[in-house]
């Protein structure tokens, strides 16, 4: 068939279609927006799956935009960690698009239904453009893309504490995107080329140069600032935890992976695994940010009495975790790394559907007054204390596999002190998962006459239930992502 | 160091210093306007870097025309490139004085140290 050849393209451009679409249907049939929103993400998941079963049967598709050959023209690249991305990414998007409908019809101002979903559509097909581009101007371009509707998808919610985030959100994004510009352009000035591949080759001489030093530092602190990575998280709590539930799931599960996979990309196919490690130290000081992202984003979450904010901080240590995993670059931590990729998108997308629930049904953030809700949301809260255990890392969830395979890792690198900040901080996501869950089942009831299960609407209830299903069967059966995530990493390590 | 070299690569002085200047009003200036102005320093000293780099002295513009034979053409990449980016930073430009109306509307102050406040 011809145009099973244009799939790497047409993953990014069905959802950047729809975006472009989107405004001229919602003024003409408002309604419309949430079945084009839907189907649109549909078929770009469908198109995921279709990659991965190719990239599994005949290894990495390279697409040459426009018929020009690479290093000229724009080449995608779909390999399995691109692959594996796409699926995350449409995965994840698909459950939250269905599940926005309700929540936004009872959030948001009607006027704005066509913008959400513009932006929408725009956040999901930047951060598609990003995971399977093999140009790093092209990454650029789709970094700012996503960045840019992220930025807007936080103010649109309309309260004074939205813009405010968005505002810090925009400022330091900006300034990161400034850099990853000022590295991408040193890069070229001694190569002159863009290509990812073309680059790792032709830098090689260069190894060693003050310039090449200076560009890869500009590229990770650009890409940490966007990875929301310890001390440059500043931004996070706020966005986070202000933006609508289903934003706050695209912003924690996908937004900041995104940049996690720009790190990767540049430590490992833009440079080369031993220079990154010996030459010039970048991933020794990246596991030890990673470290205190893991031990201070806990510590912060416990001290948290909002549930939304609790989450966010969650984040900032769960991102430490897959930075500690890419940062120690042997074969089991990276396949720790890459798998919590995908375990903490749907344990963390889960907990934030589930937050969103509650604001939905009972309005309430305050984790001291959720109490009574295994009663009353008995569905709910059954998914939020699964999804709670896969972040604990408790067998057989998920997120057991991932630290499973970090500590592992870790103790194969030699770093026995990353292990036991590993479990430390396990125990510390215990900690204030275990808090919440005491007040949902154990928590002295404040008003009697709230019994009886008063439960969201089906079209929120199914993606709660597919993600916090997926955290159990994702762990019963890692077999599946391991089959990905594997060969992913022996390609990235040249093994 | 000599004067020399700095004559020679006088434009990536000037980028430099641009950055610097740029970053610094970013981060310590108060007023939310100025703070875009910062950045807008900061993201043009990134382009006029990669557009100086594309530029050689007497090149001539990289177009082949017939009967015309030209020893040194400057390269296009780094001016296609630099327009992506102007696009990237207008877009970017123009949603944060949006949304700065919109902090305006709401707390009547555009200074960070009382925004931060409430």
């Amino acid at each position: 068939m011809m145009t099973v050849g244009h799939f790497p393209i047409l993953v990014v451009m069905v959802p950047l279609m729809a975006a472009y679409l989107m405004p001229v249907l919602g003024l003409w049939r408002r309604r419309l927006c949430y079945p084009l929103a839907t189907v649109s993400i549909f078929i770009s998941f469908c198109i995921s799956l279709v990659l991965v079963r190719s990239v599994m049967a005949s290894g990495t598709i390279s697409y040459h935009l426009g018929g020009w050959m690479p290093p000229w023209g724009i080449e995608l690249v779909v390999d399995y960690l691109s692959a594996f991305m796409c699926i995350t990414i449409t995965f994840i998007s698909l459950l939250t698009v269905v599940y926005s409908e309700n929540y936004i019809n009872k959030e948001l101002p009607t006027g704005k239904t066509t913008l959400y979903y513009t932006l929408l559509m725009l956040v999901i097909g930047g951060m598609l453009g990003v995971v399977v581009t093999g140009d790093l101007f092209n990454l650029f371009v789709f970094t700012e893309v996503f960045s840019i509707a992220a930025y807007a998808l936080v103010a649109i919610a309309g309260k004074r504490e939205a813009f405010i985030a968005s505002f810090r959100y925009l400022l330091m994004g900006a300034i990161g995107t400034s850099l990853v510009l000022l590295g991408i352009s040193y890069l070229y000035a001694i190569t002159g080329t863009l290509n990812m591949v073309d680059l790792s080759v032709r830098l090689q001489p260069w190894y060693g140069s003050s310039i090449v030093s200076a560009a890869l530092a500009f590229l990770i602190v650009g890409f940490s600032i966007k990875t929301a990575l310890f001390p440059l998280h500043t931004w996070l709590p706020d966005a986070h935890s202000i933006a609508l539930s289903p934003i706050s799931v695209m912003l924690s599960a996908l937004v900041i992976k995104v940049g996690a996979y720009a790190i990767i990309r540049t430590l490992f196919t833009v440079f080369q695994p031993g220079f990154i490690t010996e030459v010039v130290p970048v991933a020794p000081v990246l596991t030890w940010l990673a470290a205190a992202a893991i031990l201070i984003g806990s510590l912060f979450a416990i001290s948290q009495t909002d549930l939304k904010r609790m989450l966010a901080y969650s984040s900032v240590a769960h991102i430490g975790y897959v930075v500690l995993g890419i940062a120690l670059a042997t074969e089991m931590g990276m396949t720790g790394g890459i798998l919590h990729i995908f375990n903490h998108a749907m344990a963390k997308g889960c907990l934030f559907l589930c937050a969103g629930a509650i604001i939905y049904k009972t309005g309430l953030r305050n984790i001291s007054d959720l109490t009574g809700l295994g009663v009353r949301m008995p569905i709910t809260a059954a998914a939020f204390a699964l999804s709670a255990l896969s972040m604990m890392g408790i067998p057989p969830t998920a997120g057991f596999f991932s630290k499973w395979f970090l500590c592992m890792g870790a103790i194969e690198a030699g770093g026995w002190i990353f292990a036991i900040v590993i479990l430390l901080g396990s125990l510390l996501t215990a900690v204030y998962y275990f808090r919440v869950l005491y007040v949902i089942y154990f928590g002295e009831h404040k008003h009697v006459e709230q019994v009886g299960t008063d439960e969201v609407p089906p079209g929120m209830l199914v993606p709660i239930a597919i993600l916090a299903l997926g955290c159990i069967l994702f762990g019963i059966f890692v077999g599946i992502p391991l089959s990905v995530v594997e060969p992913a990493v022996r390609v990235l390590l040249g093994i | 160091m000599n004067i020399d070299f700095i004559l020679v690569n006088f434009n990536y002085w000037i980028c430099v210093i641009l950055l610097l200047i740029g970053l610094f009003t970013t981060i310590a200036k108060e007023n939310l306007i100025k703070k875009i102005m910062g950045l807008n320093i900061l993201s043009t000293s990134v382009l006029l870097f990669l557009v100086s780099l594309g530029d050689i002295e007497g090149g001539a513009a990289p177009i082949i025309v017939p009967g015309v034979e030209v020893d040194i053409y400057v390269n296009p990449l780094p001016a296609t490139l630099v327009l992506t980016g102007i696009v990237v930073s207008v877009a970017l430009t123009g949603f944060a004085l949006a949304l700065i109306i919109k902090i305006y509307e709401e707390y009547g102050t555009l200074d960070a140290e009382k925004l931060i406040k409430g």
